[in-house]
Order: structure tokens, then sequence, then C-alpha cells
């Protein structure tokens, strides 16, 4: 296979794997100042995603490396073009993380209050701006011979909001489970409710998507040439409607399981639509960047694979050891008494 | 002011801002991981309240140099777009493999080492802290092998209108980047060492807490004293090393004008751009700037009048940053000297006056560490990659200037109130002192 390919199925696993991890961290963040309705609630939704949420973003910064190491055209150029999303998006990010650690270090009513909101906003916003950029991404860009012709305004364009509003409810319901799962009573139950009170939303955008990427995009021809690819697809919605079905059998970790693998399927569906890809150009399809004329040279694709063969299943070794290790529910009790955490 | 600039500028504010916490981190997690371990193999509880103590501070700072982190990621793409697309194929590849093999094991070992006093055994937790440390210094070899190779490019062949790699093994050996790497940590280490001295010698002047600190003291200033003068000698290879491969910026950080045999050292110099030569020479020490370049007393150094004016980079910042970082680092040699040996001696109490000096000494480490970034960055202007690529020619093209004079100002709004609250959060910990109270964290293992 060519390694272009091979960095092509890469890249794509480590936006779907970050989407999956950091998704229940932005749907928690989105979601703790509602469901808790005291600060040692909050803690405690905030203690689920407390160890694991430094290694989920790290997907990100991983998913951003290798796009500069494998593909460093449509990484000059994605990034400088996006100039103002990617900047609003860091500074989400850094409050966010920041957050996390500021909040537990006062005792003071208003201090809490500021770091609430801060998470809130800064979790919404990474799960729209990231929506809005892939479903610019999906759409195709304006560039030609002379650069690019959009701008922040013209990103927020409808099929980009679109995506930017299912990937906001996609991490909702995503979120909702996770805190399902992860706490007990009376916590776990409206965490549970929430994601039911979500769901449909999600299932009218989604469906919404689906039929909008028809005339906004043109995702669909590598399916009509390639009809058995039209599984990634299928399985999306068939574990979309599996979340629902779990969720009323009283099934919560089935049902986060059925939201992985949605949200998965959902990056599947899209990045196999763009093959070979990276951004479409929508106003001439010659100055598309594919994963041909934007790669790095064989020689440093030959270098990465062997890094990235090597390392990402040793940390996804350790990172399963890591999620065992916190398998267990977060209570109020504990987080009470536990002083070192958040 | 131009996009090429104000992208400038911005890089500087964000790597600086980003470097305030980096360093306290490479060597603060060090320490912490040796006092959990004395605790582990002692089962002394004062070495696990230490471990606590400066852990949590250690945990304040971490926080802003991580996330401070992305963003240098990210404008590589988003203002230095040129330069990407031009050094992506041999650059990305250090900053993809930094992401993978070290920066996963830091961030995830975190977690485990905040979250899992009650999860994972003592010995486990002690390993996850080393994990984080030996990552932590992981991630600053990678990055710093990337920056080594904009200072001394290697193991890539100008092709297809860029540079691409054709020797991965040279530029993961170039001793450019080896010798910064050196240099680096051990200057990590030296913030670290100081301030966990600084923060010591303040309680110590209040009574508070002797034992703790006490030891806390000891242990920073072997520690120091070992770092500080791995610094210097780091520091001297380093210097052969620029003065070999960067002939433009080592005439610069001694204000050498001349191209001269056995160059002399003036103690007492100022440099005069305008008239390409120094105004004042004084107490010349005979032969040592050649000694130090190349170890050898009559060796020839290349002057700044020998090198085109379009490739000088500006000598004032570079010579200023360069004495001051060198005669900081003296001092740091010495004070380490005498905390070693007022510590081991028991005496350190009868001394208020040096303990105070140690307490305004905290931030000096800091600038060395700032000031030799600028010897570094700015002595290799007008190149980003050295006899490469122009800086001038790796600015992004589809940026305008109202959109980076508004990411400038915002990121300096921003990391302003965050740098605020976090110096503001360590002061607090700082003074408040060791926790007591140790049944959150010891106990049997729940499962």
């Amino acid at each position: 296979m060519e390694l272009q390919i091979i960095w092509f199925v890469l890249w794509s696993v480590l936006w779907a794997v970050y989407f999956m991890l950091d998704g229940f961290v932005l749907g928690s963040g989105m979601l703790h100042v509602f469901l808790g309705k005291n600060d040692g609630e909050r803690r405690v939704f905030i203690n689920t995603i407390g160890p694991v949420w430094d290694g989920n973003e790290v997907w990100l910064i991983t998913a951003g490396g290798a796009t500069f190491a494998a593909f460093p055209t449509t990484y000059a150029l994605m990034f400088s073009y996006l100039y103002t999303a990617l900047l609003l998006l860091l500074f989400a990010l850094i409050v966010r993380g920041v957050s996390y650690e500021f909040r537990g270090k006062e005792d003071g009513a208003l201090w809490k209050k500021t770091w609430d909101i801060a998470i809130l906003v800064s979790s919404f916003l990474p799960a729209l701006l990231f929506g809005v950029a892939f479903g610019n991404i999906f759409a195709g860009f304006p560039m030609d011979a002379a650069g690019y012709h959009g701008s922040l305004i013209y990103l927020l364009n409808p099929y980009g909001l679109l995506t930017g509003i299912l990937f906001v409810l996609l991490f909702l319901v995503h979120g909702a489970l996770y805190l399902e799962v992860k706490t007990v009573g009376d916590l776990s139950r409206r965490a549970g409710a929430a994601a039911d009170k979500l769901w449909p939303a999600l299932l009218v955008v989604a469906v919404a998507f689906l039929g909008y990427t028809k005339f906004a995009t043109k995702l669909y021809d590598n399916y009509f040439s390639a009809p058995y690819l039209l599984v990634i697809p299928l399985l999306a919605v068939a574990a979309l409607l599996g979340i629902r079905i779990f969720s009323a059998k009283g099934k919560p970790l089935a049902a986060f399981a059925a939201s992985c693998v949605t949200i998965l399927m959902v990056v599947f569906t899209g990045v196999i639509g763009l093959f070979p890809n990276l951004i479409p150009s929508n106003i001439d399809p010659a100055y598309s960047l594919t994963i041909f004329n934007s790669s790095s040279s064989p020689y440093t694709l030959k270098i990465m694979t062997v890094v990235a063969f090597i390392f990402v299943p040793i940390v996804i070794a350790y990172k399963i050891w890591v999620y065992r290790v916190f398998r267990g529910k977060v209570t109020v009790e504990e987080v009470l008494e536990d002083r070192g955490a958040y | 002011m131009d996009v090429l600039t104000l992208s400038r500028l911005q890089f500087a504010v964000t790597s600086m801002f980003h470097f305030i916490f980096v360093p306290l981190t490479l060597g603060l997690s060090m320490m912490v991981a040796y006092m959990e371990t004395r605790y582990v193999a002692s089962g002394n509880e004062l070495y696990l309240k230490m471990a606590k103590f400066w852990g949590k501070l250690f945990l304040i700072n971490f926080a802003l140099g991580v996330v401070t982190g992305i963003t240098l990621e990210f404008q590589f793409g988003m203002n230095w777009a040129e330069y990407s697309k031009y050094v992506g194929d041999i650059f990305g590849a250090p900053l993809a493999i930094e992401a993978t093999v070290a920066f996963f094991l830091e961030s995830v070992f975190i977690g485990v080492w905040i979250f899992g006093w009650n999860k994972v055994s003592k010995k486990m937790h002690a390993v996850s802290i080393w994990i984080v440390a030996f990552a932590t210094n992981l991630s600053a070899l990678w990055i710093l092998l990337a920056n080594g190779w904009m200072q001394h490019p290697v193991g890539y062949v100008l092709r297809n209108g860029r540079a691409e790699m054709v020797d991965f093994l040279a530029m993961v050996t170039n001793p450019y980047g080896l010798l910064k790497f050196g240099h680096q940590i051990v200057s990590g280490y030296t913030v670290a060492a100081f301030f966990v001295m600084g923060v010591s010698a303040w309680h110590l002047l209040r009574k508070n807490r002797p034992d703790f600190f006490i030891t806390s003291f000891k242990m920073a200033a072997t520690f120091g004293l070992v770092s500080t003068l791995l610094v210097a000698a780091i520091g001297d290879f380093h210097a052969v090393e620029v003065a070999k491969t960067q002939p433009a910026k080592f005439a610069a950080m001694e204000s050498i004008w001349e191209t001269k045999h056995g160059v002399g050292l003036n103690l007492f110099l100022l440099p005069d751009e305008k008239r390409e030569c120094n105004a004042i020479e004084r107490l010349c020490i005979p032969n040592m700037v050649s000694m130090l370049a190349f170890h050898t007393p009559n060796a020839e150094i290349k002057g700044l009048k020998d090198i085109p004016k379009s490739e000088r980079p500006p000598v004032s910042p570079v010579f200023y940053s360069f004495r001051v970082m060198v005669g900081l680092g003296t001092l740091f040699i010495l004070l380490s000297l005498v905390a070693v040996f007022l510590s081991r001696k028991g005496k350190l109490e009868n001394y208020p006056l040096f303990l105070k000096l140690l307490v305004f000494a905290i931030p000096l480490p800091y600038i060395a560490n700032q000031l030799g970034w600028i010897v570094a960055e700015v002595g290799r202007q007008p190149w980003i990659v050295y006899g490469v690529l122009k800086t001038s020619d790796a600015v992004s093209k589809a940026i305008s200037t109202p959109q980076v004079i508004g990411s400038l100002v915002g990121f300096t709004l921003l990391y302003g109130v965050l740098g605020f609250v976090d110096i503001y959060l360590l002061a607090k910990f700082a003074r408040k002192g060791p926790d007591d109270d140790l049944s959150a964290i010891i106990k049997p293992t729940r499962k």
C-alpha cells in the first residue's frame, strides 16, 4: 500500500480517536454546571474526567503533529487559512485546561462560579469550532491560484454551522452518557435523563446533516463508486440508534460504547468521502490539497510510519491500563475526602 | 507594523511566556520524584509531605506550561505557513514524534499521579511521577532537536522546492541539538533548585517548619550545585559548537568586529553597532575568546565586518543577553556552593541575610533562561533556518495585519490574566507550607 494512504488512514484514526475521547470531556464540560446542583456534585462530575482529560487532549496535539509531519503543505495552508477560528480554539483549550486546575484552588463561591462558566464556554467553543472546521473541510475551501478567498464569516455558512451543531450535540450526548456511567444515584440518573432529552435533537440534526451533505459536498461520490463503503455510514446510523436502545434498556455502559462508535463512524464517513483529498477546493479542483500533492517525501513517511507503528500501540496499551485503574465510579463522599482531587 | 514583525513579536511573546513554566517543570518533576522515592524506600512521612507540598506547586506551574505549548505547535502553521511548507518534511517529524513518544506519557501519567494516591500501589505511584519527569525531559529532547535543526540544519537536501529529510539519524544526533538539550535541561534544574531553595529560605526566615524546609533546602542545594556546574560545562561546549557552525551569532555574542587570531575577552565592553566597533574595551583577558570558541589560544575568530550586513544578527540584544546570562550563571554557582556548605554544616539559620538573598534570587534563573533563548533565537537572525531560509520568507501569505494584531492582543491579555492567577496561586500555596494531614492518601487501597 502506498505510504500516503497509510498516513491518510492514520490521520483519520488520530482525529476520530481524539473526538471520541475529548468528546466526552467537552460534553461533560458543557453539562457539569447544569447537572450539578452544588459544589460537591459539580466536583464529582469534574473528577470523573480529571485523571484522563489531559491525556485525551494529546490526541489533538498528535493529530496536528501528524498533519505537520506527513502532509506539511496541508498543515501550513489549513492552519493559516483558518487563522482566526484556530485562534479561538486555542484560547478555549488554554482556558479549559487551566480552569480544571485552578477551580479547586480557592474556596470562594465567585471563584468557583468563574471557573465553572469558563469550563462551560471553553468546552462549547471547541466542540462548535471543530464541527464548523470539519464541515468546511468536507464542503471544500474557496481556494485557487490566487490563494484562499474565505474568512471566519465565510466558515459560518449554513453547512459549516450545521456540522458545528452536530458536533456539539454528539459531544453533549456522549458526555452525558459518560457522566451517567461514572457516577451513582441521583447524579447518574440526572445525567442519563439529559442524554435521553438530547438524543432526539441529535437524531434530527444527524438526519439533516446526512441530507444536506448531498447538496453541500461531494462526499457521496466515493460511495457511489464503491458502494461497499456504505457500511461505515450505516454503522454510524446503527450506533446512533443503539444509543437510544441501550439507554432504554438501562444499559448506560453499552449506550456509551455505542456513542463511541457513533463518533468514530461519523468521522470515518466524512474522511472516506474526502479521499484522496485532505481539503478539496470548491472553486477549482486543480487546487485541492490531496494526500499525494501535499505529502512529505517517501523517506519521511517511512520513518514516521515506523515510529507510529511502534509507539501508537504502546500509547494505547498504557491508556487502557489507566482507564482500568480509574474504572470505578466517582462519589460525593470520595471527592470530599480526597484532597488531591480537583 | 506588518504581518512579519507582528508574527515575530507574537512568537516571542507566546514562546517566552510558555518558557516561564517549562524550566521549573523540567527540574521540579525530578525533585518530586526523588522525594517520593525516598518516602517509598524509607517510609519516612516527611518525604511524603515534601512530595505533596512541592508536587502541588509543580502542578500549578505545570498546568500553564502544558496548555501554552499547544500554541507554539499551531503557530508554525498559522503564522509561519511558508516555513512549514518549506521545511515541514524534516521539521514536522520531531514535533510529531515528541507528541507520540513523550507528551502522551507525560499527560497520561500525570493523571495517575494526581488522582491515583488510593488507586495504585505506593511504588507504582512513585513510578508514575518518574515517568512524568522522564517524559518531560524527553519532550525537551525532541523539541530541542527540532530547534537544533533550525540552528544547524543537517540530514536534508533541497529538492522539489523544499528541504527534504534524507538522514533521520543525522538529525537526531545533531551535536547542536544535543548540546542545546543538555544545556537546557540543567538550566531547568537550576530554576527548580533555586525555586525550592528560595521558598524554603522564606519559611526558614519565619521559623516555619524548620525540619521540613531544611531537608528540602539541602536536597535543592546539592541538586543546584550539580546543575549549575553542568550548565557551565555544557554551555562551554555549546559555545564551541556555535563558534563552529554559526560564526555570525558567535561574533555578536562577543561583539567582535575584526577577524583576528588569538582574540582576548574584554570584561568591560560596549558595542557600537552604527560605527561597527566597540565604544569601550577594558580589562582584557588575552586569548580568552579564542580559547572559549575553539579551545585553542590562537584560533581565528571571524569578525562581524567579514559577514555581509544582510546576514548579521542585531548585535546589542545578543551581546548583552549573553553577558548577563553568563554573569548570572557564575552567580548561581557561587550561591549554590555557599548553600551546600551552610546547609551541610547545619548553619543555615545563622545567616538570615543569605536566606533573604536566596528568596530574591528565585526569579534570576528564570531570567537567565529567557536570556539564553534570546541569544539563541535573535542570534540566528536574519535566518529562520540558518543559511537555508530567511525569517522574512517564512511568514504566512494568507494572514492580514488586523488578524495578527487581534491575535497578539488576545494572547497578551489572556496570558497576562492567566499568568497573574497562576503566580498568585503559586505564591499562595508556597506561603501556606506543607499539609500535615495525610489521611486522604495513606490508607489501605480501595478497590
